[in-house]
């Protein structure tokens, strides 16, 4: 499952029915699904109460979710990759009590403080790769010890407890707009730091790497014998997403400010926004915008919810309710399309190094 | 295989399902998990009529004592009689506290330190043992227990986690014989020598939507940002400001935010989309800076707002110029424990319940407590009572946790 055959793979099926049929196609996978559910969960909820239809509204709304959407897209490389990343909501909260502590009112350690963010993030995600890779602990585990370990940083860093944000220079990049934009009014800084993460994450997902990792969340084997550095693929991935909640996690203090609960629960948020993209668990299936997608669609569930005035006690429930059902919608629609792809099912599928003969538009292909 | 990865989809699905649950209580991304149903602030369980009465009364009682040492400061009413404590040994203090883990608190225990030095300089205290329980009840029982068992105490000094879990283990260390100090949170025994709080949490109710329903129209809406459920003193700020609200006929919504300011964000901005929003109400004032962020996201007037004698608010009201009171839970009754085990060492009889003095922050007045604090950090509390201690003011405005 090289570059090379999948750019040459020209002539397949799924190809040859143009722009509109191609897009058809991909809407009816999961990880094209997902665009129409959010789509129907933002008029849902302008239905419930037309002010969300104000395209000022939506783009503050669009803004708001950046940072969960981002975290999403971390998450989606360590699952397309067939493993899991718990330390996410844990690295948001150090990274923002960091900025916190060591940033504050100094606008002179502004550049500094990112860069050790920074590097901070890279490091946390080398380690949770190392360790899940080479000493071959399962990343549940190692992500939750890291997660633990973070959150004892800080726990010791803030006793728990508020502390001043940083300087309002920082702040700018969670909390600053562009003014002025015609229909819109506004465009949030965090918007357009998503927008360039996710033509980013197209891109590395079409490149060699991107490949790489999906072959190896597929099949380990397969792509060891293919020649991929397995153990590097997979801690890069970690790195990524490391990457991707300390960007959050900027973001979020500027938008917010520093308490160690900022972040909480982002690492079941992005890992929900993930399967609900259409993203396998195992790996080695899924669209990386899918995910962003999942993440608009689970954050407008919660403002529909909270539009619609549904009960506190019965909100977890629907959620839930709604959750399984989209992902069980998920794995028989993967299942069907499976059987459409390949004319003839194998008996021999454990050991097959190449499982899948023909991409599905809009999912390891990057289509549409 | 196909089936395999099926199976594999439907259990991940199902495990995730199960975590989200589990996580959805403090899920930051959440914007409105924890609203409560409109019911549960006529709870009984924490509104209670005649408390609403008393705590009201109260705000207009007479102190006795001096006005500028407030925390030594209490309203008149049945004493303990602590003679069979007199000593001119150094007695050791033993502190189970709740937590550190918000800025009223830390503040408090800044200022109680420093209070501590004093006395061990005077020779009334040895030396005080601190177990801090994390906001967890099973960890404070176990301080507690370890404390009478082990820690050679010759007091207890105690400040509740919650209030119903920890009355047995004040019960066990009010069986010591030896003087038990409770303070701030309550529990549900009168056994301890004294139990020290500020007027309490009916009273901060009603001077805040006192101040709300004075500012407002009738059908105004509020909405209130609550910390966290269950604890007493919590709990009845609303019970009071919801009573107070409902009979005048504003309309109220309120959440549990656990003060995490992009939870409040969320909130407050999903509120103003869906209709107007004229009044935010506050139990605590922490994360009150981020409600009005939101104001100032959307584009949106400033609400009338009651917060806290936090330095963010007071700092924000001024810069801003918006309507609004700061409610005070005065913080220098961090203080008050230890002066208190000072008097039962001279076996000078000390209240039975302490109240001590609780009044708000108006406008007239927050020039005033901003001038004095200058240079104290944001977390810091204007009330603190510090002013007379040692190591005032770098102590506070380093505010290094001791």
């Amino acid at each position: 499952m090289t570059s090379t055959t999948q750019t040459r793979a020209v002539t397949l099926p799924a190809y040859s029915h143009g722009i509109g049929g191609r897009m058809a196609a991909s809407m009816s996978t999961p990880g094209g699904a997902i665009f129409l559910l959010a789509a129907a969960l933002l008029v849902a909820t302008i239905i419930a109460n037309p002010n969300f239809g104000d395209p000022g509204v939506i783009i503050r709304f669009l803004g708001r979710t950046a940072p969960i959407a981002i975290a999403a897209m971390g998450q989606y490389y360590v699952i397309v990759a067939g493993e899991f990343d718990l330390s996410m909501a844990a690295v948001i909260a150090a990274q923002v009590v960091i900025a916190g502590n060591y940033i504050g009112e100094d606008t002179s350690r502004n550049v500094t403080g990112l860069v050790l963010m920074l590097l901070l993030g890279a490091f946390v995600g080398l380690l949770n790769g190392l360790a899940t890779t080479v000493l071959q602990v399962p990343s549940f585990i190692v992500t939750l010890a890291m997660m633990l370990a973070l959150t004892g940083l800080v726990r010791h860093l803030s006793g728990g407890a508020a502390d001043a944000p940083p300087n309002d220079d920082f702040r700018q990049m969670g909390r600053g707009v562009v003014k002025g934009v015609p229909v819109v009014e506004v465009i949030p800084y965090p918007l357009i730091i998503l927008a360039v993460l996710c033509a980013a994450a197209v891109w590395l997902m079409r490149r060699p790497f991107g490949r790489t990792l999906i072959a190896v969340g597929d099949s380990p084997d397969a792509a060891r014998i293919a020649g991929a550095r397995v153990w590097w693929v997979k801690t890069q991935a970690f790195i990524l997403s490391s990457l991707a909640a300390t960007v959050a996690g900027v973001l979020l203090v500027g938008h917010a400010g520093v308490h160690p609960t900022v972040g909480r629960g982002y690492e079941f948020a992005a890992i929900t926004a993930v399967v609900l993209g259409g993203v396998v668990l195992g790996g080695g299936r899924g669209w990386v915008l899918s995910a962003v997608a999942g993440a608009f669609a689970i954050e407008l569930l919660f403002t529909l919810l909270t539009v619609l005035d549904i009960d506190a006690t019965w909100r977890d429930s629907v959620r839930g309710v709604i959750i399984i059902v989209a992902v069980a919608v998920a794995a028989r629609a993967w299942t069907r399309g499976r059987r459409t792809g390949s004319a003839t099912p194998s008996n021999s599928g454990t050991s097959d190094p190449s499982p899948t003969t023909e991409p599905v538009p809009g999912t390891n292909t990057g289509g549409i | 295989m196909r089936r395999n990865h099926l199976k594999g989809v439907l259990a991940g699905a199902a495990a995730l399902a199960v975590l989200t649950a589990c996580s959805t209580d403090e899920s930051g991304a959440d914007p409105g998990a924890d609203e409560t149903s409109d019911g549960a602030s006529s709870d009984s369980e924490w509104f209670a009529q005649a408390d609403f009465d008393q705590q009201r009364e109260q705000m207009d009682a007479t102190f006795e004592g001096n006005p500028d040492e407030p925390w030594l400061q209490y309203i008149d009413g049945p004493m303990t009689d602590t003679s069979k404590w007199k000593t001119d040994k150094p007695m050791k203090a033993c502190f189970a506290n709740a937590s550190i883990s918000n800025p009223w608190r830390q503040t408090g225990w800044i200022t109680m330190n420093q209070q501590l030095k004093v006395l061990e300089d005077n020779g009334v205290i040895s030396e005080m043992e601190t177990r801090d329980a994390g906001d967890d009840d099973n960890k404070q029982i176990a301080d507690i227990d370890y404390f009478i068992s082990e820690g050679n105490c010759d007091a207890f000094i105690i400040s509740p986690n919650s209030t119903a879990a920890l009355t047995p283990a004040v019960e066990r260390a009010c069986e010591t014989g030896k003087p038990v100090v409770v303070f701030d949170r309550g529990v549900e025994t009168n056994c301890a020598t004294t139990f020290i709080h500020p007027i309490g949490g009916y009273a901060w109710g009603i001077a805040t939507a006192d101040f709300l329903v004075d500012n407002l129209e009738e059908g105004d809406k509020v909405v209130a940002l609550r910390i966290l459920p269950g604890v007493d003193v919590l709990e009845t700020r609303w019970g009071a400001a919801k009573k107070i609200f409902d009979e005048n006929g504003i309309e109220t919504v309120d959440y549990f935010t656990g003060a995490n300011p992009e939870k409040i964000k969320s909130i407050i901005t999903d509120e103003i989309t869906k209709g107007e929003v004229h009044g935010i109400w506050m139990d605590a004032g922490d994360g009150s800076v981020a409600a009005l962020e939101a104001f100032e996201d959307a584009g949106m007037d400033y609400p009338v707002i009651t917060g806290e004698d936090e330095m963010s608010f007071l700092r924000k009201w001024e810069e801003t110029g918006l309507n609004g009171l700061a409610p005070v839970y005065s913080n220098f009754q961090w203080r008050t424990p230890l002066l208190a085990l000072e008097k039962i060492a001279k076996g000078e009889e000390i209240p039975t319940e302490w109240v001590l003095p609780q009044e708000p922050i108006t406008e007239e007045e927050r020039d005033d407590y901003l001038e004095a604090n200058n240079g104290m950090p944001d977390g810091h509390y204007a009330k603190f009572g510090g002013e007379d201690l040692p190591g005032y003011p770098d102590v506070w405005q380093e505010r290094q946790i001791p």
